[in-house]
């Protein structure tokens, strides 16, 4: 397999310092003033020129989160975040919004080609040709606000409207109106309705009935500006036996302060309708002693209304100081299926409190959980999921499998599995399992001629083999890449 | 000068009072010759094969092993294994969701690139392997499979000489490779290791029984016995043993 291969090569080309997206781009912005009062939610709505009802949607969140405490549950420790101290808004100055790929300013685009995003379609048409691998639709949001979306109008043709959210209130706002805040409510928890309060920018994406989307579509978040938070709101939708598949990517520059982001991904589902949507996150996981790096705080949530959908979560989360995020299922249409495959990794002083939620309402629903949690370093890596069964969700079922692997004595893997069922007929199973990566194993690698690294990167492969198949291809070539770089010097 | 050069070797087990387990042992072994070494349990035999090929569990405290003259205990595992020390181990380990076929080709990679040559080509590769695999009966099933995984001890073991056939090391170390092994595997395993005998290969044949030997016929026997080799002889001490057992080299190390 020439991924592994590619794995081995990475670490090897690996220097000291491992994260190699922590540049920054010196560019002039536009900010709202700091701190968070009314008059920034105005002032963000106003920079969107958005209609009344979505002022009063988000002035509505704001208030009431206003009364609403941080969740402390969670297995991960930090400072409290000072909300007034931060920026709500920030988006790189153009003296008009740009009109095609051409007005967006070079700095910008040259963030992208460095971090290896094509925004020019005919970039991604050369990168066909070389790599072999499809095509694929990017929208790129910088900051707050969406800098460019590409193959909108080839996408536009099959009928499916892919822009960013601040446009589709809009040119849109019929959808928009009917679904926004549909999945997870305005206060459905402290860090959603921030978010709905202050969410800047974000992905659309509507998929017409029987429509297949012809290509992949992704969104790719750069954190740019100092003591920004970036709040994005992504909403898709597949009408009646659409499919599409999404995949979100993330970076931002190494900082010694702490970064927050709150964003809320909603997902719909109409009968026979199916979204896959895969998340290779990489935020600045903050350096080897725990200062700086990304809070991320993110609700992620599909809701499975119609029957027979499907929604199928797949993440590789191996960035972030911190990481709260339950990508979850509502199974509420009759034999709807959702789907969680999850790999976590943890190094330095990275805390991840990650899992999922599938949550089964209609009759003879499935769901399927594999997550695997890797730790080393000093991290901590807690898997927390709730499987629910309701009392008309006869014949549901679920398999969930957990295992967490540990790399040297100073980290720690933790499993809370909640399980509840109000129907007799539900059947769930639930395997968990905690290893270590043994001297026996590693020294039978080494034996074979392979070095520290690569005996590491190679047994860690196999260990998280079954999730990453579940990613579209050229994507699991990259997530294996992820995987070593993150797994850098917890050797020894 | 031989091409391992094992003098004096005192090594015990790593820590504070780490026991002593090989006590004074010297061997030589040159390229074309086939040593195997006898002896009962807990006389040091696997602790040796460990130390050769660099198990961080052990301590060497006096003597010296060279291997082409150059110093094999200051070199890491992986660099042994580049300059062509293989052990063929006695329960192999099990590496979950990595494909045979994958770790084969990482490992011989690994071994080329320390070495600074090129590394192989698919096809070349695919070629190797089918052919070294269909000697052992190793079907592109079990190639697919990841390694070690659900093997039986017979599959383990051939996947362990299929592992030599390919790496093709100077020196092959092979720990109770009889053990667990029925009549008609140990005839298979047996077959694949004299097909790698060659007069450029030396080869460290550990065993209990002298079943093995009648397979693998070997130039040298040693009996080994409390740490060091307590008699050498030819290929007729192995018969020797068979018949009268190791009692009388218990005895006389008492």
């Amino acid at each position: 397999m020439p991924a592994v291969q590619e794995t081995v090569e990475q670490v090897r080309s690996i220097d000291v310092d491992q994260y190699k997206y922590g540049f920054f781009t010196d560019i002039e912005s536009e900010k709202a003033p700091k701190g968070l009062t009314e008059d920034t939610v105005r002032f963000i709505s106003a920079k969107k020129n958005e209609p009344e009802w979505l002022l009063e949607w988000r002035l509505d969140a704001f208030r009431r989160w206003q009364t609403m405490q941080e969740p402390e549950w969670a297995r991960v420790s930090y400072p409290p975040i000072d909300y007034q101290d931060l920026y709500y808004y920030s988006a790189p100055k153009a003296k008009e919004g740009p009109k095609s790929i051409d007005d967006i300013d070079p700095e910008i685009l040259a963030t992208y080609e460095k971090l290896g995003i094509p925004l020019r379609e005919r970039d991604a048409l050369l990168g066909i040709e070389s790599t072999g691998g499809t095509r694929v639709a990017v929208d790129a949001v910088f900051d707050s606000v969406s800098v460019a979306t590409t193959f909108k109008e080839e996408l536009a043709r099959a009928g499916v409207i892919f822009m960013p959210i601040s446009e589709a209130v809009r040119e849109h706002p019929e959808l928009v109106r009917k679904y926004l805040g549909s999945v997870v409510p305005v206060t459905d928890n402290y860090f959603a309705t921030l978010n709905s309060a202050v969410f800047s920018d974000g992905s659309f994406v509507y998929v017409p009935k029987g429509v297949r989307c012809p290509m992949e579509l992704s969104t790719y978040f750069r954190i740019n500006e100092r003591n920004t938070g970036q709040f994005e709101r992504t909403l898709i939708i597949a009408d009646e036996g659409a499919y599409v598949s999404y995949l979100e990517g993330c970076t931002a520059p190494m900082r010694d302060e702490n970064q927050l982001h709150a964003a809320v991904v909603e997902l719909v589902t109409l009968d026979d309708a199916e979204i896959k949507y895969s998340t290779v996150q990489n935020w600045y996981p903050g350096d080897k002693d725990g200062k700086g790096g990304i809070y991320n705080f993110v609700t992620k949530r599909g809701d499975c209304r119609g029957a027979r959908s499907k929604i199928s979560w797949t993440q590789v989360e191996t960035g972030s100081a911190i990481t709260w995020k339950y990508p979850s299922c509502i199974l509420r249409g009759d034999e709807s299926r959702g789907e969680f495959y999850s790999i976590a990794i943890s190094n330095g002083r990275q805390q991840v409190d990650s899992g999922t939620k599938m949550i089964h309402l209609g009759k003879n629903t499935t769901s399927r959980i594999i997550s695997k949690g890797i730790a080393a370093g000093y991290s901590d890596n807690t898997y927390r999921g709730l499987v629910t069964a309701h009392r008309k969700a006869t014949g549901a079922r679920n398999f969930t499998n957990c295992d967490s692997l540990l790399i040297g004595d100073k980290c720690g893997a933790h499993t809370v599995p909640y399980i509840e069922s109000k129907n007799a007929s539900a059947q769930f199973e639930h395997e968990a399992t905690t290893s270590k990566i043994s001297e026996d194993q590693m020294f039978y690698c080494r034996q074979r001629g392979l070095s520290d690294e690569e005996a590491t990167a190679l047994i860690v492969n196999g260990f998280v083999k079954d999730v990453l198949q579940q990613l579209p291809m050229e994507f699991a070539v990259e997530a294996q890449k992820l995987i070593s770089v993150s797994l850098e010097g917890s050797v020894g | 000068m031989a091409m391992l050069d094992i003098d004096n070797l005192h090594a015990k087990i790593e820590g504070e009072d780490g026991k002593e387990i090989l006590k004074g042992l010297s061997l030589k072994v040159n390229p074309g010759e086939v040593h195997a070494i006898m002896g009962p349990n807990g006389s040091g035999k696997s602790t040796l094969s460990y130390i050769l090929a660099g198990k961080e569990d052990y301590e060497v405290t006096d003597g010296a092993v060279t291997l082409d003259g150059e110093d094999l205990l200051a070199m890491e595992i992986d660099e042994r294994a580049a300059k062509g020390v293989f052990l063929a181990f006695q329960y192999p380990i099990e590496v979950p969701g990595v494909a045979t076929m994958t770790f084969l080709r990482a490992a011989l990679n690994a071994q080329r690139r320390t070495r600074g040559e090129e590394e192989v080509s698919t096809p070349d590769f695919l070629r190797l392997v089918r052919e070294k695999a269909g000697a052992l009966g190793i079907s592109q099933d079990m190639l697919k499979r990841g390694v070690n995984v659900g093997f039986s001890g017979g599959e383990k073991k051939r996947m362990e000489i299929l592992q030599m056939a390919i790496l093709e090391p100077k020196l092959c170390i092979l720990d109770e490779t009889d053990s667990g092994l029925d009549i008609d595997a140990l005839k298979i395993v047996s077959e694949g290791v004299n097909a790698l005998r060659s007069p450029d290969r030396g080869m460290i044949v550990i065993t209990h029984y002298q079943r093995l030997l009648n397979h693998i016929v070997p130039d040298f026997v040693h009996v080994m016995n409390k740490g060091r080799i307590v008699r050498s002889g030819g290929k007729d001490l192995a018969l020797e043993l068979e018949a009268n057992g190791y009692a009388e080299y218990q005895q006389d190390a008492a």
